[in-house]
């Protein structure tokens, strides 16, 4: 069966894809972090309904660890391939603003859409991300962040 | 370095890559119960998913199979998913085969969430007329077409190239995604075939408890799909072709595991009148910068 000759060869194939896939860039964090300000003015202004449920942290806290924790790290202080979450930048930007980029994802810079987490999860993640404790980082030139 | 040297060195880093995915960090994932239907959510950049999948079927004038499939998905970028699968299939009181393989590319084209989000689909396959996992209905597939004996059926091949155009969307946590199927034999006589997918999922419960409970009812997403064949570009319509109806459930465990569940049913005479497909599915993240230390493309 002439099948059998060819699907190593597809799998090298593929493993060759992986390879010329994985990429670094230098000025990913400062990339994502204006993102934020792309959010328009009406996501911006959303407010977290779950801002007063008191399990709201913990479970958006689960749910980090189960999506957010490979790319940003278990503590959301960066990772190898996604920005901090403790910086000013994202601490001082409005849960509207966080729950738009969530939802949209940086696609260009690897970060791929939340959406497919239903809306309540995505605000609980919002409300784990804005517990966090702030740890101080330089503004990047390229743009405004909105400001809760 | 000889060609043969170079391949065996190469197989050699793909089996040691395939050691390091077994030490990848399993990842939860948030899985679709779709089977057939695709929606326009790609793997995570870097994440490898492997899955098994399985369907069982009666077979009017022939004899019951298990069709089975094993695939590969890699989220290469956060717009672009490739994935390999491998098919096999038992037909009970004939023989076992492997059937042959498929390479899929899916990309996103628009970069954030619109009011309908369109994925483009692209898949080369090349099978035997022995492959019964019914993946895709297309063209006049039907049921008497797969009734053929093994060692008749296995002498042809297949190369097919299949593309979709993928539109999904997501309100209010329910998810609708709808896929075209075109598909063309690369033998010039083989006219152009299509076939479709619809499909319409939900979580069970949209707020995440804040206990990590394997039952939680935000664990299960459940969904209804329905697939079949809108002939070929010479007949294209509904005369001959097979169409399905398949409620179905995903169960995604906090063990890093999904299990799939999709009971089938043929919705004329020239469809199987049942089909169960059930699957089960891990998630690795991390499996490409693994890759790309051991190749020595990445830091």
């Amino acid at each position: 069966m002439r099948i059998s000759a060819s699907w190593p060869a597809a799998i090298l194939v593929l493993a060759n894809v992986i390879v010329a896939a994985q990429s670094n860039s230098s000025d990913r964090d400062a990339s994502v972090y204006a993102e934020l300000a792309k959010a328009p003015g009406k996501a911006v202004i959303r407010h977290n309904p779950l801002e007063s449920d008191p399990d709201a942290v913990a479970a958006g806290g689960k749910l980090f660890a189960q999506h957010c924790a490979e790319c940003h790290g278990e503590t959301a202080s960066g990772g190898k391939k996604a920005p901090s979450l403790r910086v000013d930048q994202v601490q001082q930007a409005t849960p509207g603003a966080l729950f738009w980029l969530l939802t949209n994802g940086v696609v260009r810079r690897g970060m791929p859409v939340w959406s497919k987490l239903p809306e309540p999860q995505r605000w609980q993640v919002v409300s784990y991300i804005k517990s966090l404790t702030p740890v101080p980082h330089t503004l990047p030139e390229s743009g405004k962040i909105p400001h809760s | 370095m000889s060609l043969p040297m170079f391949r065996f060195q190469s197989l050699i880093r793909f089996l040691m890559a395939s050691a390091i995915c077994l030490a990848a960090r399993a990842a939860q994932s948030q899985e679709s119960p779709y089977i057939v239907t695709y929606d326009h959510y790609l793997e995570e950049p870097g994440s490898l998913e492997v899955e098994y999948f399985s369907t069982f079927s009666t077979q009017r004038g022939g004899n019951a199979f298990h069709a089975f499939w094993a695939e590969l998905e890699y989220g290469a970028t956060a717009w672009w998913t490739t994935e390999l699968y491998l098919d096999g299939q038992t037909t009970f009181n004939d023989s076992t085969l492997f059937t042959g393989f498929r390479l899929e590319n899916r990309f996103r084209i628009l970069q954030r969430e619109h009011f309908i989000n369109p994925v483009l689909y692209v898949e080369y396959e090349q099978i035997s007329g022995a492959d019964k996992i019914l993946k895709e209905i297309e063209g006049h597939d039907i049921e008497a077409d797969i009734a053929i004996p093994n060692a008749e059926a296995r002498r042809e091949h297949q190369h097919e190239i299949e593309t979709k155009l993928i539109l999904s969307k997501t309100f209010k946590s329910w998810n609708v995604a709808q896929n075209t199927i075109v598909t063309k034999n690369i033998s010039p006589s083989e006219a152009w075939e299509f076939g479709y997918a619809i499909g319409v999922s939900r979580p069970l419960a949209l707020k995440a408890r804040a206990q990590q409970f394997t039952l939680c009812p935000e664990n299960f997403t459940a969904g209804v799909e329905m697939y079949g064949g809108l002939g070929d570009r010479r007949s294209f319509g509904l005369h001959d072709t097979s169409h399905y109806l398949a409620p179905g459930i995903a169960w995604n465990l906090p063990s890093d595991w999904t299990l799939r569940l999709s009971p089938g049913f043929g919705l004329n005479d020239n469809s199987h009148r049942f089909l169960l497909r059930w699957g089960v599915s891990r998630e690795f993240s991390g499996f490409g910068s693994a890759m790309g230390r051991l190749f020595g493309g990445g830091k």
